[in-house]
């Protein structure tokens, strides 16, 4: 056995030991403690393992025939795309399973926290193998390991009737996912014995066109579902803010990427890539997955709601990246078409540190405020410093504001966009300017959206005695959030680093990099590759801090005095927090503006004194945003289901026979279909 | 080195001259309006008397608070340190491209946005809102701004835009830049809080925008927001001057460019502001909700602007 090998074995038995050791546990805080005691040691071998498969570029290969040798055995293989992927759900899940001993602590004695461990660890250990996995059956198993273990996390606060509703969702979207990727792969297997992922991409060539694009457009379907783009995002919105806050990191930051790593595993790599309209539709849902994803953002008042919408902006915005960089490859603009790739990677790497990073926010929100509600928070900024002060460096990130990491990654699209004038082809070109436009709105919107989550929730007066009350939460859940907002800062100011290191990753994917290899890139800037364009994230922030600092420094040797006062009310004494700005206020201008999209319905009554109706008693009013798409085809759907299942109710009768009828029945169907077929 | 120095002169001027150029166009408005007005060298004796006061802070107020006048004083003088003033900017050193300037100005008014909300005031509240929904919807403009010119210069670096611009002046009267230029003049008064978006001389509740998001602030901390928003005007005004309309600016360092550069410079911000003063004496505020269409009008221009760009090619 090869060090490399050891690490992903480190990496399963960490995991495993996670989930069996729990069990032997005396109390429920040992069984907190050797949950993430697994995790970490399972975390810190895919660490390692993707490192090395990184630098080395030499990739891990592990098989075990004998294991389920019918569908082709277990097959591990970690190339440096995989790895990159295993870096993202290890690093990640390192620090949410630290955050979670403490997290988890008001579980103690009324939830099973064995089966938590189990879970916990098992989804790990699932999204993990996701990224090593060579053959069909590997994939799919951990995929659905992945997919049960986070049902149950869904579920762990199951009494709640949000909850139940929420990981029905989750389920049934979910294996919508499973039911499309069966097929993909039944396309794409040459035979029934060559299903490992180097048969596939020989298979791929011969593949006639008509099962390529079938091929695509499943992938786009199954792991879109997965990723969340619109409109089969629905289950994101529900599914993470049900669940326990270090998961809904997990979930959000890494497993919905797993759908686009799946996405580029499946496209690019064992496909190579396909014609220009594939990278045009990737490019369209991007878009309208970024646009729509904030806007909904905006009309949301609970915070992991909130943050759950943003997940669909985000991956919008990584599709936009990999649908511009598939279109410029397709017309030979291989060395423009590797900026969108990489600028959406890095948006990949981005975004599970700074959405990471706001769910163990909110997080530690929730656990100290027992809401998520906006409009019941306030003024944690000075009762949660550290958590306040981390969360807002996550919401300048998500903002893509200079000099964090969502700007640096955002610059390389939007310059992926740019390039899209040299297509020769002006019906083609002409859509990068509109995306341009459609990117630009979102992040814009995006900043709108994440002043009014920081400054309702964290800023002014507390709105509620919970709010009043919340203290910092426990300093490992604390530390945790403060290294995710370092690593926003790190991965902004180091991003041409970080770039070239993605481009040995793009390198490696034939139908990404075309094969040609990248010039060599300044060590301080993000440059385009006539080097024509050039902007360097850590000057900016140098220039930024000095400039701050020489003011700071000349304003207080000149004397600054302050004096504290009450805010100015027009002449009325003493403030409430009635009187502040709420987060429904907040986004009123842009309900209006998008009214249209919105539909909002409103309800408006208003009781009056029986003496004099201008004497009013009381005022309701309660408005709802529903999506149109749910109402439009989630609502229809779900209704024909249900009549369904009313209809097959029926066959339950009740009784043993009955049903020893329906085996032999089946059993009769079966023999006959089969003689039949032959 | 001397370019070093050269571009910290330039942006010290910069600082320095804007608040003159807010005297300026507020004394032509009360010129055109019949007053007599105060001098266009008034906001300067404001500033020193903000300098000399003391601050008064809301109780309900966090350091977030007291942290965003440098906040929005640092980025603004960050970004005039990298727009072209009266030196064309060079190859040589990059620090940011257009994108970089759009981004960090957005990164004031997020923070001046959130020290709005600070106070817990409902203006601060209301300033906030409508500052970021009015920020929002110029965004698509402002990139789409960028597009058009990066489609003539092959780049959005600012120095790559001014050197085509000025090797090839018949672009100039290209229907795309002309647009362009419409496009990115309509954002200037908004992103300025400008009328007909936001009446920079009214302090009436219903209709403020920035000076609602302001209203709490005082002494040397009113100062620096004003500082920087003036700063930020010139520097809008500045980018529009100098990337559509760049003959003047210094190529060199020679001394006789330098002046004409800096000849040049005070002349086109003179024009600029001008037109601003004529505009605000002649048109009135929009409703707030008529402010969109304002900004949907200006992001049809610099969609035509790409397209005309594009197909001239």
């Amino acid at each position: 056995m090869s060090a490399e090998s050891g690490t992903l074995v480190l990496m399963v038995a960490g995991f495993a030991g996670g989930a069996g050791l729990a069990f032997l546990a005396p109390s429920d805080r040992g069984a907190r403690l050797v949950t993430a005691l697994g995790a970490i040691v399972g975390c810190l071998g895919g660490l390692a393992a993707a490192a090395t498969v990184i630098v080395t570029g030499r990739p891990v290969i592990a098989v075990l025939p004998n294991l389920v040798s019918s569908a082709g055995g277990i097959v591990i293989g970690l190339d440096r795309l995989g790895a990159l992927f295993l870096a993202l759900v290890a690093a990640v899940g390192l620090l949410a399973a630290i955050y979670g001993v403490s997290y988890t602590a008001e579980y103690d004695g009324r939830r099973p926290l064995r089966f938590f461990a189990v879970m916990f660890n098992g989804f790990l250990l699932g999204m993990s193998l996701v990224a090593c996995a060579a053959n069909i059956f590997t994939f799919l198993l951990a995929w659905e390991v992945m997919a049960v273990t986070s049902y149950f996390l869904v579920m762990t606060e199951h009494e709640s009737d949000d909850t139940r509703q929420a990981g029905l969702w989750y389920i049934a979207m979910t294996h919508f996912a499973l039911v499309l990727l069966l097929p993909m792969f039944l396309l794409m297997a040459p035979s029934a014995d060559a299903t490992t992922f180097a048969d596939l991409r020989l298979g791929a060539r011969v593949l006639p066109t008509a099962a390529r694009d079938g091929v695509f457009l499943l992938a786009l379907l199954a792991f879109g579902s997965k990723a969340g783009i619109v409109p089969l995002h629905v289950w994101l919105p529900r599914a993470h803010p049900a669940a326990p806050s270090h998961v809904s990191a997990l979930m959000s930051g890494v497993m919905i990427k797993l759908g686009i790593y799946g996405l580029i595993r499946v496209t690019f790599d064992l496909m190579g890539g396909g014609p220009t309209w594939w990278g045009g539709l990737l490019l369209t849902v991007g878009s309208v997955s970024a646009l729509l994803g904030v806007l909904y953002a905006l009309m949301e008042h609970d915070l992991k709601r909130l943050l759950a919408y943003h997940s669909v902006e985000n991956i919008g915005i990584i599709l936009i990246g990999i649908g511009a960089g598939s279109i410029l490859n397709g017309f030979g603009l291989h060395a423009l078409g590797r900026i969108g790739f990489a600028g959406a990677l890095f948006h990949t790497v981005n975004h599970a540190s700074f959405k990471a990073l706001l769910f163990l926010g909110a997080g530690g929100v929730i656990q100290q405020t027992h809401t998520g509600n906006m409009e019941e928070l306030g003024g944690l900024i000075k009762r949660m410093p550290y958590t306040a002060a981390s969360f807002l460096v996550g919401s300048a990130a998500i903002a893509a504001l200079p000099p964090l990491n969502g700007f640096a990654s955002e610059w390389l699209i939007f310059q992926s966009l740019l390039a899209g004038t040299h297509i020769p082809r002006p019906e083609v070109a002409i859509g990068f300017p509109i995306a341009v436009g459609i990117l630009a709105l979102t992040s814009g919107l995006a900043a709108a959206c994440f002043v009014k989550a920081f400054g309702i929730s964290f800023l002014a007066m507390p709105r509620s005695d919970h709010a009043a009350r919340a203290q910092e939460p426990h300093w490992s859940m604390r530390t945790m959030m403060l290294l995710l907002a370092g690593g926003c800062g790190v991965l902004g100011v180091a991003a041409p680093a970080v770039i070239r290191s993605l481009n040995s990753i793009i390198d490696s994917v034939p139908g990404l990099s075309a094969g040609e290899p990248v010039a060599p890139s300044p060590r301080l800037w993000l440059t385009m590759p006539d080097g024509m364009t050039q902007m360097s994230p850590l000057l900016i922030a140098v220039l930024l801090g000095a400039i701050i600092v020489a003011v700071a420094l000349a304003l207080h040797v000149r004397g600054l005095r302050v004096r504290r006062a009450d805010t100015w009310g027009c002449g009325r004494i003493g403030q409430t927090p009635r009187m502040e700005y709420t987060a429904s206020a907040f986004a009123e201008p842009l309900r209006r503006i998008f009214s249209e999209l919105y539909r909002p319905t409103e309800d408006l009554s208003i009781s009056v004194h029986g003496e004099s109706r201008y004497f009013v008693r009381s005022i309701t009013y309660t408005s709802h945003v529903v999506p149109w798409f749910e109402k439009a085809f989630y609502e229809p759907l779900t209704r024909g289901v249900h009549a369904c299942a009313t209809q097959v109710r029926r066959l339950q009768a009740g009784y043993v026979h009955v049903y020893l009828l329906y085996v032999a029945a089946a059993l009769v169907v079966a023999l006959a279909s089969a003689w039949w077929f032959q | 080195m001397i370019r070093y120095l050269a571009i910290l002169a330039q942006t010290l001027a910069a600082v320095a001259l804007a608040p003159a150029l807010v005297g300026f166009i507020r004394w032509l408005k009360a010129r055109l309006q019949g007053r007599t007005g105060a001098a266009p060298w008034q906001p300067y004796y404001e500033i020193r008397k903000l300098f000399g006061k003391e601050a008064v802070v809301s109780h309900t107020a966090s350091w977030l608070f007291k942290a965003t006048p440098f906040m929005v004083f640092g980025t603004s003088v960050a970004v005039a340190s990298l727009v072209p003033l009266i030196l064309a900017p060079s190859d040589s050193f990059v620090i940011g491209d257009l994108f970089a300037v759009v981004y960090l100005l957005l990164l004031g008014t997020f923070f001046l946005a959130l020290a709005g909300l600070d106070t817990g005031s409902p203006f601060g509240g209301m300033g906030a809102s409508r500052e970021m929904t009015v920020v929002a919807l110029t965004e698509p403009t402002v990139a789409l701004s960028i597009v058009a010119l990066a489609l003539n210069a092959g780049s959005t670096n600012l120095s790559q835009i001014v050197a085509r611009t000025i090797a090839e002046p018949s672009m100039a009267l290209g229907p795309g830049h002309l647009l362009a230029f419409a496009a990115l003049f309509i954002v200037t008064l908004a992103e300025n809080g400008r009328l007909p978006v936001d009446n920079p001389s009214t302090h009436l509740e219903l209709t403020m925008i920035h000076e609602a998001m302001v209203l709490e602030y005082s002494g040397p901390y009113l100062a620096l927001v004003e500082w920087g928003a003036a700063l930020k005007l010139l520097v809008f005004l500045a980018l529009a001057a100098n990337l559509f309309m760049p003959w003047g600016i210094a190529v060199s360092l020679a001394p006789a460019a330098v002046l004409m550069g800096l000849v040049s410079f005070i002349v086109k911000l003179a024009v600029l502001a001008a037109a601003i003063a004529v505009l605000e004496t002649r048109v009135a505020k929009l409703r707030l909700f008529r402010v969109p269409e304002l900004l949907s009008a200006s992001f049809v221009l610099a969609l035509l602007a790409v397209m005309s760009t594009f197909l001239a090619r």
